[in-house]
């Protein structure tokens, strides 16, 4: 399951229960996350014990985004049973805030900084 | 008529280095226009890495100044975040030009965007403003990341907090209130980010 433009990917790799990102995100609002939001969703629906996602190689994200992915964050937290782990860059500032932020919402996060 | 939220300072006509840029709210609709936030964020940014560096480079000649490199993401998010409100809520009837600025001190990166507003969004604004000055923004920030994953159509507020909880960014406001027929509301926000 794939989400692509020229500025941004998101891909769903259900085999390996990974979810990559990358490039830059500057949707506008909720509307134009939807699909984003709704790929992560399917993606923690589909898997029963572990899922991943990759941000290393998200460039840019913008507040509209943070709130997309603490949504997905906080739905996860009320299911209970998946295992989220986050990947991010540990040099790059603003992944390692977004990840712990997001690990704070979701205290069950592994977060892996590479 | 003016009303002041936090420290406030006028925007000085100074001998800094600064940048000014106009967007006129009615040239293309809001959705095809929205991609120039993010272009007009990465010109910005890049633009300003000319004088860290230069300033960098001319404190390793003196090994007792501190080296003030704000990084290049940081300038991006705040004057992406910037333009992003004022596009979203600037006033389209007004005709008003979004007014974006900003001013390089040797201690100091300061944001100005002036954008018209809706009278009649003028109170629920300000009452998040108060909201933001007397309350913890780490919490608030969490509380409202919390409240928008429960609710299909909030997103308000965000930005702001992120800006202050995540780059320590300082944030004040200045409303104006012109009295003609139609009661224009313009209002300023000013973002101070130590470098």
């Amino acid at each position: 399951m794939k989400i692509e433009t020229e500025d941004y990917s998101v891909t769903y790799h259900p085999e390996t229960a990974i979810v990559v990102c990358k490039g830059s995100l500057l949707l506008s609002g909720t509307e134009e996350y939807a699909p984003i939001l709704d790929l992560l969703n399917t993606a923690a629906d589909e898997q029963s014990t572990k899922l991943i996602v990759d941000v290393k190689e998200l460039e840019f994200l913008n507040s509209s985004g943070i709130n997309t992915f603490t949504k997905f964050v906080v739905k996860v937290r009320k299911k209970q049973t998946l295992q989220l782990e986050a990947v991010g860059y540990g040099s790059i500032p603003w992944q390692v805030r977004l990840l712990k932020n997001l690990q704070r919402l979701l205290p069950t996060l592994a977060l892996k900084l590479e | 008529m003016q009303q002041i939220f936090g420290d406030f300072i006028e925007e000085k006509q100074d001998d800094t280095e600064y940048l000014v840029l106009g967007f006129s709210p009615g040239s293309l609709p809001l959705k095809e226009r929205w991609r120039a936030n993010g272009l007009s964020a990465d010109f910005i940014a890049d633009y300003l890495q000319i004088f860290f560096i230069g300033q960098q480079e001319n404190n390793n000649n003196n090994l007792k100044a501190p080296i003030p490199v704000p990084s290049k993401n940081a300038v991006k998010y705040i004057a992406n975040e910037l333009l992003e409100n004022a596009m979203k809520f600037s006033d389209e009837t007004s005709h008003d030009v979004t007014r974006f600025a900003f001013h390089l001190y040797s201690n100091k990166l300061t944001f100005y965007v002036t954008n018209s507003i809706k009278p009649e969004k003028v109170e629920t604004f300000q009452a998040f403003i108060k909201e933001l000055m007397h309350k913890y923004p780490h919490d608030l920030y969490f509380r409202r990341m919390e409240s928008n994953a429960n609710d299909e159509n909030t997103n308000s507020g965000l930005g702001l907090l992120s800006m202050i909880c995540d780059y320590s960014a300082k944030i004040s406001w200045k409303f104006e209130m012109l009295q003609t027929e139609k009661h224009i509301v313009t209002v300023t926000t000013m973002v101070s980010l130590d470098v």
